[in-house]
């Protein structure tokens, strides 16, 4: 490093001392705004350093003197929301289910707080409008296994299905396999029995000696037809439509070792009004009764 | 360092270079007061145009009960826009594109026949900057007079004639901001909220832009927004040929210019006096006698100054005049002017500003008072039902641009045996069904359709959705899909 500053003859600019094969390289500095630019960002950020949250601390972290939270500012829009939703909240509170389908207005309301409660809660499982997946049943169409009416709905939701509330919907359909109730055999037969209930069947044998064992075992939660029975939560076996699957090895596997769905009571854990909504949204997605 | 080819003393130093500042300052521009034929044209453009602007909101225009009753009218929350007769929703924004297309044109066209007149009679720039003049010149005095202020001390004569200039300035900036808002909202009404501190944010927060942007565009900026700002000179050349009428200065008859003096011989001479008068005139400061340039706005106050002198010293008028580049070439030969305003590029701009300007005409006059919006449902897409069938979720939005009530029957085309049904409502179901909508808003159903198990062939099917006036002709066909597992 040369001690003396060098001036560039050509431009008269200071050089910064660097040489390669004859080449010197003029020295020029930033231009000043972008310098003030940089130096007001500094001393903005050592401002927000002390008015917002920022140092991490080995187990917490420095929260600023102006005590801002976005957590707290988050709850304080939901309150807000919430007064703001009050007065709707209680018509919806006070109407019966069926007085908020005949009013246009409360329906409306009720829809919307519907949706948005079964997107926050119902839809990990049953679907973006309740398109149903897996094991867990669609709203969309026109099969309950509880019932479809506004009452059956809400309480449905209210109790749950196989929950831990004392008025929960609960059955427990036997494992006719594993407890060695039917061989094999006869799984398979009334298995193509049922199947025959809502379609065409190739092997009349087979579902002739179906209909004795279904008879036996079966009508008495699902009816004599297949037709199923909401009181008892037993599906309708002679519709198209299937929770755990309609194939034949479906149904066989079902009878062998029945798989029970789940799903928890919201009582408690939703307010009255939002589980009204969520029954009048479910309701009118296309298949209620 | 043998290489280098520049020698020392001729390089320029960066240091020196960093001294020139990067913009010429402005030098400010007086531009004397004259009178004559395009200025007599110039003024009655402005009232007019200003007339337009000032009044045009106050215009009332029935359209019944609920509707605001002003003319001209842009409703920005209850989105409509209000056109006399016309009422545009804003899916038919598409008219303001059509709109400004034959705006454009319309510019091409009269330029490519005239020039600049766009800039020189009815550009706000000019006419607001005209009227600001006028102001300046009836409190300072002319050009003469104004320079001298200019110069002058701060004494309170010159303190107070400036005070007033800039109030009277301010006065008409704020007036022009005021009534930009009177397009926005009901005039009367935001009058009086106005004053009384009832109006909106909005209201308070554009009439200050509209007077500040005014106030120094007008009063500050002038012919630097012309000259600097504007991209409209930038591509004149574009747009001009030499067939183009022009203000032009008759170089072949002015020149050798050289000042009056007695017992002139104007066989030797040409007929400019160099007396600057048309430079004096000039609202943006340019010698026309160099020649078209960028800074001409085409307004033609040069022609009044000239014919003015040329008057006096008793020589033909005209020596700057409204021409072509054709007829000056033709002139100097010696030859006769021709007239050339059809031809291939006016006849296009004409053409194109022609047929623009009969489909707005034509898609106005066919313009629909009802529309269906269709979207299907994401989520399910599809659903099947217990018998098998399969039902699709549609969200039907019916646009009633009517005002009074009005009920439709919905089907779709496309598919076998469907059945259409209200979703969550019972008893509307069919093949056809009546949906009511309500008077000048949209009103949106949740509609399921539904087709038989075995009416399917692909997952997905085109369908049509098809919305009928009940008691009236209206149709409106909206094409989405069917989907089914396939």
């Amino acid at each position: 490093m040369p001690t003396k500053v060098e001036k560039d003859a050509a431009t008269g600019q200071d050089t910064t001392g660097h040489e390669w094969d004859g080449i010197k390289e003029l020295n020029t500095p930033l231009p000043k705004w972008w310098l003030y630019v940089l130096y007001a960002s500094c001393v903005y950020a050592v401002i927000w350093w002390v008015l917002y949250p920022s140092w991490p601390w080995v187990n917490t972290y420095f929260g600023g003197i102006l005590g801002y939270n976005q957590r707290e500012a988050l709850d304080e829009r939901i309150a807000e929301a919430a007064v703001a939703r009050a007065g709707w909240q209680e018509q919806v509170a006070a109407a019966s289910l069926e007085e908020i389908r005949a009013d246009p207005q409360l329906m409306t309301v009720a829809f919307s707080g519907g949706q948005a409660a079964f997107s926050d809660n119902c839809a990990p499982c049953h679907g973006l409008g309740a398109a149903g997946q897996g094991p867990y049943p669609s709203h969309a169409d026109d099969a309950w296994i509880w019932g479809g009416s506004l009452e059956e709905i809400h309480d449905t939701i209210a109790y749950g299905v196989r929950s831990d509330h004392p008025e929960t919907r609960f059955n427990m359909m036997p494992r006719y396999g594993v407890d060695g109730i039917l061989e094999r055999e006869q799984i398979g037969q009334v298995a193509e029995y049922v199947r025959s209930l809502s379609g065409p069947s190739e092997d009349p044998e087979a579902v002739e000696a179906g209909a004795s064992i279904f008879a036996e075992h079966c009508a008495a939660c699902h009816g004599e037809d297949g037709q199923g029975l909401p009181e008892l939560g037993a599906p309708d076996l002679s519709d198209q439509i299937w929770l755990y699957g309609g194939a034949k090895d479906e149904i066989m596997a079902q009878v062998h070792n029945p798989r029970h769905g789940v799903m928890p009571a919201w009582v408690g854990r939703l307010d009255p009004e939002t589980i009204k909504s969520l029954t009048i949204y479910v309701h009118a997605l296309g298949g209620g009764q | 360092m043998s290489h280098a080819t520049v020698p020392l003393e001729d390089a320029v130093s960066f240091k020196e270079l960093k001294k020139q500042p990067l913009y010429a300052a402005r030098i400010k521009i007086h531009p004397k007061d004259i009178h004559g034929t395009f200025r007599k044209i110039k003024w009655t453009v402005l009232v007019v145009l200003l007339g337009i602007y000032y009044l045009v909101p106050w215009i009332r225009w029935d359209r019944g009960p609920g509707a605001p009753d002003q003319a001209v009218l842009i409703d920005m929350p209850a989105r409509r826009a209000y056109f006399f007769w016309i009422e545009i929703w804003p899916q038919e924004i598409y008219f303001l594109t059509l709109l400004m297309i034959l705006a454009a044109f319309g510019l091409f066209w009269v330029t490519a026949m005239f020039g600049r007149v766009w800039c020189g009679y009815t550009c706000p720039q000019t006419v607001w900057t005209d009227l600001f003049m006028w102001v300046e010149r009836r409190i300072e005095g002319d050009r003469g007079a104004r320079i001298r202020l200019d110069k002058a001390p701060w004494t309170a004569e010159k303190v107070r004639k400036r005070g007033l200039k800039h109030g009277v300035w301010l006065l008409i900036a704020f007036l022009t901001g005021g009534a930009w808002i009177m397009y926005f909202n009901d005039a009367p009404t935001v009058v009086r909220e106005f004053f009384t501190g009832e109006a909106g944010v909005a209201v308070y927060f554009f009439v200050g832009l509209f007077t500040a942007t005014t106030y120094l565009l007008a009063g500050w900026a002038r012919e630097q927004v012309c000259v600097y700002m504007c991209p409209w000179p930038r591509f004149q050349g574009a747009l001009l040929d030499e067939d183009t009428y022009v203000v032009t200065y008759q170089n072949w008859r002015g020149e050798p210019r050289a000042p009056l003096r007695k017992n002139t011989d104007w066989e030797q001479r040409g007929d400019c006096i160099a007396c600057h008068n048309c430079v004096a005139v000039c609202p943006t400061g340019i010698d026309i006698r160099d020649g078209l340039q960028l800074e001409c706005i085409g307004c033609g106050l040069c022609i009044d100054a000239c014919n003015d002198v040329m008057d006096r010293i008793g020589r033909p008028r005209e020596l700057i005049t409204l021409d072509t580049a054709r007829n000056q070439q033709r002139l100097a030969r010696g030859q006769g002017r021709v007239q050339r305003l059809i031809r291939r590029r006016t006849v296009m701009y004409a053409a194109i500003f022609t047929v623009f300007g009969l489909g707005i005409l034509i898609a106005l006059g066919a313009r629909a008072s009802v529309d269906v919006n269709v979207l299907h449902d994401r989520s399910p897409l599809f659903v099947t039902l217990a018998d098998g069938s399969i039902r699709n979720g549609y969200t039907i939005k019916i646009l009633n641009k009517s005002r009074e009530p009005r009920t439709y029957t919905l089907g779709v085309g496309g598919v076998e045996g469907a059945e259409l049904s209200v979703l969550g409502q019972e008893g509307v179901s069919g093949d056809r069904i009546r949906l009511e909508a309500r008077p000048d808003a949209v009103t949106t159903y949740r509609v399921g359709v539904t087709v038989p198990e075995d009416a399917l062939d692909e997952p997905v099917n085109d369908i049509e959705v098809v919305l009928d006036q009940v008691g009236g002709g209206e149709r409106a066909v909206n094409e989405t899909v069917f989907r089914g597992p396939g």
